[in-house]
C-alpha cells in the first residue's frame, strides 16, 4: 500500500464543493492534500486517471454485514472487502445480526470484530426495539453514547405506532435519525413480491403499494409530531415518493434512499425473460421490485433531488437460502459490488444524471446520517480533511459473474448482465487500499 | 393472471406435432397444436379405457413417481391409474412420512428420486413455482400436478377435453369461471388453454377473489373479461365452471360470509337458466355442494362433473405417454 498517491488528469466530481473539472488529486499524510491542476508528483506514485472519474469514497447508508450470527452468509471481513471493491469506503451496518446491537456491550463486541477485520469504515446502526422485536424500546441513549450513527429495526418495521412515536421523541432528543423500513405488515402480510400483474400471473402472494405508502404517511405524521429525523429506507413506489416530496416541501426533517436494485430492475425480473416463468429467487427483495412506472418515478425523484441517497441494502445470502421455493427463499440481493456499475449504466443510458448520482453516493448520504460530524471530510474531497477517494472508469464494460464476487453472497439477479463502469482504485483512510487488477489502462 | 396472450388457431383435426418438452409445468406456453396433440392422444386412450382389459404395456419399464406435498385424492389416484393402465411402474410418495419431514430440500428430494430411477415425476406442491425449481434440477420429466395458487395444467387439459367432447370446436364459445379465481390454479391454467383454443373467458367472483387487472392481447380483444356480476356474466355462456370455495377465505376476511357468497355466486338452477340452453356445468372438485354449486345443478342433466374425473385418466395417460416417448428438443 502506498500513502503518497497522485491521481492525475481525471474528471474530479466533488458535489459537496460543486467541483466538476479535470484536476489532479494528491493524497499524502493520510489525507487528500491538494485538489488542483498540474500538481507535481514529488515522489508520489502517479496513477493516470485520464478518462476516469475521481470522486469521494462512496458511503452506503444500508449494508448487511451478517456478522455476528450469520457468518455463512457473510462476515465483516468478506463483506467489507466487497464494499471496498465496490468503491464504498464507509458503510452503515444494519442491526439484523445475532446478537442484535440493542445495548452498548453488544455494540462494543461488534466493534471489536470490526476493528480486527473490516477493510473499510463501518458505522453501526443500533436497534429501535430490543432484539428488533417491536415490543420494548432499546436503551436508545446508551446506543447513542456507544457511537451508533442511526437507529433502525431494519426489515422489521416498528408496527406499533405508539412505540414509534416514543422512539422518535427519544431519538429527536438524542439527535439520531431513525431509518425505517416503511411497511404496514397487515397489508404486506405474507407477500413475497410486488402485488400486481406479475404476482397474479405467478400465483404468488403480493405486497401492495399501499403497504409502503400507508407506513410512509404514518411515519411522516409522527416525524411532524416529534421533530425526529426520519430517514425512509429504500423507497420503492412512485406514490411513496410523492409523500416524501410533500413532507420535504413542508420543511420536515425527512430524508430517503433508493437502492440500485429498484433503480435498475422491475418485478418482471421475478418472471424472467423466457416464455415460462423463472420464479427467480435472486430477484426476491424486501421491499419488492416494483413496476416500470415506479422505477421511472424513482429515477425522476433522484434526478430532481427528492431522493437523498443511493443505498445498497446489500444482503448477501448463502446458496441454500435462495435455492428454494420462491415463497420460502430469503429476501435480499448481494449488490455492493454491482451498485456503482448499475448506477453508471443508468447514466450511460441517460436515465440518470452523473453528478446527481455521485452526490447521492457521497455528499448527501454523509449529510443524511450527519457522518461528517464524526468523520471529517466524509463524502467530500476537502484538502486536509477527507481521507477517502475513489477512481472510477465510467466506460469499462464487464459482465457480472457471481463466482467472482468478493462477497460471500452470490445472490445477484444480474448474473450474466453486462454493466458499464468499474472501480479502478480506492484510497481508504489515506492509503491505496484497492486497485483493479488487469485494468488494461 | 394478466398477460392473457392469444395464440389463436382453433383445435381441429389431428396435427403432425411432435411432443418435444421435457416437462409439463403449465398450459401457458402450449401451442394450439400441442394442446390438440394431447387431446387427440387422449381420444385413443379413452378407447383403451373402454376395452375389457383396459390396460396396455406401452410404458413397461418406465418408472413414474408421484410426489405429493399436499393432500389429494383425485389427482394422485388419477395419475396412478393412468400410469398403471399404460404398464408403467408407479411409486407414490407423500411429504408426510418421507425424508421431507426430516428437512430434506425439494432439490435433494428430486435428485434422489432421479437417482433411484424415476423417469417421470408427478408433483403437487403448496408453493407456487415449486415444480419449476424441481424441473430445473432433474433430468426426469416433471409434470405439475398443482402448485400453490399458480397452475394445474392436467386439470385444465382434462377440462378442455371434456368441453371438446360436448361443445366441439371452442372458437367463439363463451366459458364462465366463477369463484375464487384469484387463488385458483385451476382457473389460471384453464384460462391459458381456453384462450389458446379460441374460447372467450369470463372470470367471475367477489371483488376480493378476482384478478384486479387483465393485460395482454386477449384482454384487449375482449376475449377475456373480469366480472363481479355473476347473473350478467352468465348471459350466452356455453360452459359454466364453478370453483371450490374454501372456508378459510371467510376466516381471512376475503368474504363476509358463506351465506353472502352463496347469494351472489352459487351456481344454481335459477342462474343456470340465464346461460345458453344446455350449457355445460363443470367443477374441478372436490365440491362443496350447497355452497358454490347447488346439488340439483351438480347432478343435473348438463353436468359433466363425473365425466371430468373419468376423462382425467385418459388425458393423464396421454400426457404420460407423450412425455415418456418424447424426443427432447
Amino acid at each position: 500500500m502506498s500513502d503518497r498517491i497522485l491521481l492525475r488528469g481525471g474528471r474530479v466530481i466533488d458535489p459537496g464543493a460543486n467541483v466538476d473539472a479535470v484536476l489532479d488529486v494528491l493524497v499524502t499524510g493520510g489525507v487528500v492534500a491538494r485538489v488542483a491542476a498540474g500538481i507535481e508528483p514529488g515522489g508520489a506514485r502517479v496513477i493516470d486517471a485520464t478518462g476516469c472519474i475521481v470522486a469521494p469514497g462512496l458511503i452506503d447508508l444500508h449494508t448487511h454485514l451478517r456478522e455476528p450470527g450469520f457468518e455463512q452468509k457473510g462476515t465483516i471481513a468478506t463483506e467489507t472487502l466487497a464494499a471496498l471493491r465496490g468503491g464504498f469506503t464507509t458503510v452503515c451496518a444494519m442491526p439484523n445480526t445475532s446478537p442484535t446491537p440493542d445495548s452498548a456491550p453488544t455494540v462494543e463486541a461488534i466493534r471489536e470484530i470490526i476493528q480486527r477485520d473490516a477493510r473499510v469504515r463501518v458505522l453501526q446502526i443500533g436497534c429501535v426495539t430490543r432484539r428488533r422485536e417491536g415490543k420494548d424500546l432499546a436503551e436508545l441513549s446508551e446506543l447513542a453514547a456507544s457511537g451508533c450513527i442511526a437507529l433502525s429495526d431494519d426489515g422489521n418495521p416498528v408496527a406499533n405506532a405508539r412505540l414509534m412515536r416514543h422512539a422518535m421523541e427519544l431519538a429527536a432528543a438524542l439527535g439520531l435519525p431513525i431509518s425505517e423500513h416503511c411497511d404496514e405488515p397487515e397489508l404486506s402480510h405474507g407477500g413475497s413480491m410486488n402485488e400486481g400483474r406479475v404476482s397474479e400471473r405467478l400465483g404468488l402472494p403480493g405486497q401492495p403499494v399501499a403497504a409502503e405508502t400507508t407506513a410512509i404517511a404514518r411515519n411522516i405524521a409522527l416525524c411532524e409530531m416529534t421533530g425526529a429525523r426520519l430517514h425512509i429506507a429504500h423507497v420503492t413506489t412512485a406514490r411513496g415518493l410523492d409523500l416524501v416530496s410533500e413532507a420535504k416541501s413542508r420543511g420536515l426533517p425527512v430524508t430517503c434512499e433508493v437502492t440500485p436494485s429498484h433503480l435498475f430492475l422491475t418485478e418482471e425480473s421475478v418472471f424472467g425473460t423466457g416464455p415460462e416463468p423463472a420464479y427467480e429467487t435472486n430477484a426476491k427483495i424486501n421491499p419488492p421490485l416494483r413496476t416500470e412506472a415506479d422505477r421511472r418515478a424513482l429515477l425522476a425523484g433522484l434526478n430532481a433531488g427528492t431522493i437523498d441517497a443511493i443505498a445498497t441494502d446489500h444482503a448477501p445470502h448463502a446458496v441454500e437460502d435462495k435455492l428454494q421455493e420462491f415463497d420460502d427463499a430469503a429476501f435480499g440481493i448481494s449488490c455492493i459490488e454491482t451498485a456503482l456499475a448499475s448506477v453508471l449504466t443508468l447514466v450511460e443510458r441517460r436515465e440518470l444524471d452523473l453528478v446527481t448520482a455521485i452526490r447521492a453516493l457521497t455528499f448527501h448520504p454523509a449529510r443524511v446520517f450527519a457522518i461528517e460530524a464524526r468523520i471529517p471530510g466524509a463524502g467530500r474531497l476537502e484538502p486536509g480533511m477527507s481521507r477517502d477517494v475513489v477512481l472510477l472508469d465510467p466506460g469499462a464494460r464487464w459482465t457480472v459473474d457471481p463466482a467472482r464476487l468478493a462477497s460471500k453472497g452470490k445472490n445477484t439477479p444480474l448474473a450474466g448482465v453486462e454493466l458499464t463502469g468499474s472501480v479502478r482504485a480506492v484510497v481508504f483512510d489515506g492509503m491505496l487500499a484497492y486497485e483493479l487488477e488487469a485494468a488494461g489502462v | 393472471m394478466l398477460d392473457v396472450r392469444t395464440q389463436a388457431a382453433p383445435i381441429g383435426a389431428p396435427v403432425p406435432t411432435e411432443w418435444t418438452r421435457k416437462d409439463l409445468l403449465d398450459t401457458d406456453t402450449l401451442s394450439a397444436d400441442e394442446i390438440a396433440l394431447i387431446l387427440d392422444t387422449a381420444e385413443g386412450m379413452r378407447e383403451v379405457r373402454s376395452r375389457p382389459v383396459a390396460k396396455v404395456a406401452t410404458l413397461r419399464g418406465v418408472t413414474v413417481v408421484t410426489l405429493f406435498y399436499e393432500q389429494s385424492t383425485r389427482t394422485r389416484a388419477s395419475f396412478e391409474v393412468a400410469a398403471k393402465a399404460l404398464g408403467a411402474d408407479v411409486v407414490n410418495l407423500t411429504a408426510s412420512g418421507s425424508s421431507v419431514e426430516k428437512g430434506e430440500s425439494l432439490i435433494d428430494t428430486v435428485r434422489t428420486l432421479e437417482a433411484i430411477g424415476a423417469d417421470l415425476l408427478v408433483m403437487r406442491h403448496g408453493k407456487s413455482g415449486a415444480p419449476y425449481l424441481a424441473a430445473r434440477n432433474t433430468t426426469a420429466g416433471v409434470i405439475n400436478g398443482g402448485d400453490g395458487t399458480h397452475a394445474h395444467p392436467t386439470q385444465a387439459l382434462l377440462d378442455l377435453f371434456t368441453m371438446r367432447c360436448h361443445v366441439g370446436d371452442l372458437a367463439g364459445k363463451k366459458v364462465v369461471i366463477v369463484g375464487d379465481v384469484l387463488h385458483s390454479r385451476v382457473a389460471r391454467s384453464n384460462l391459458w388453454s381456453l384462450l389458446a383454443s379460441g374460447a372467450d373467458v369470463t372470470l367471475c367472483g367477489p371483488a376480493t377473489l378476482v384478478p384486479r387487472s387483465l393485460h395482454g392481447a386477449a384482454a384487449e380483444e375482449g376475449r377475456c373479461t373480469v366480472s363481479t356480476d355473476f347473473d350478467a356474466a352468465l348471459e350466452g355462456a356455453d360452459v359454466v365452471m364453478a370453483l371450490r370455495m374454501q372456508k378459510e377465505r371467510q376466516e381471512k376476511g376475503l368474504i363476509p360470509s358463506l351465506r353472502e357468497y352463496i347469494a351472489g355466486y352459487q351456481l344454481n338452477a335459477r342462474r343456470l337458466a340465464l346461460a345458453r340452453p344446455g350449457a355445460l356445468v363443470m367443477h374441478p372438485g372436490p365440491m362443496n355442494e350447497g355452497i358454490e354449486i347447488s346439488p340439483e345443478v351438480a347432478h343435473g342433466l348438463t353436468s359433466v362433473i363425473e365425466e371430468q374425473v373419468a376423462n382425467g385418466v385418459a388425458v393423464r395417460m396421454a400426457i404420460l405417454y407423450l412425455m415418456a416417448t418424447a424426443r427432447h428438443a
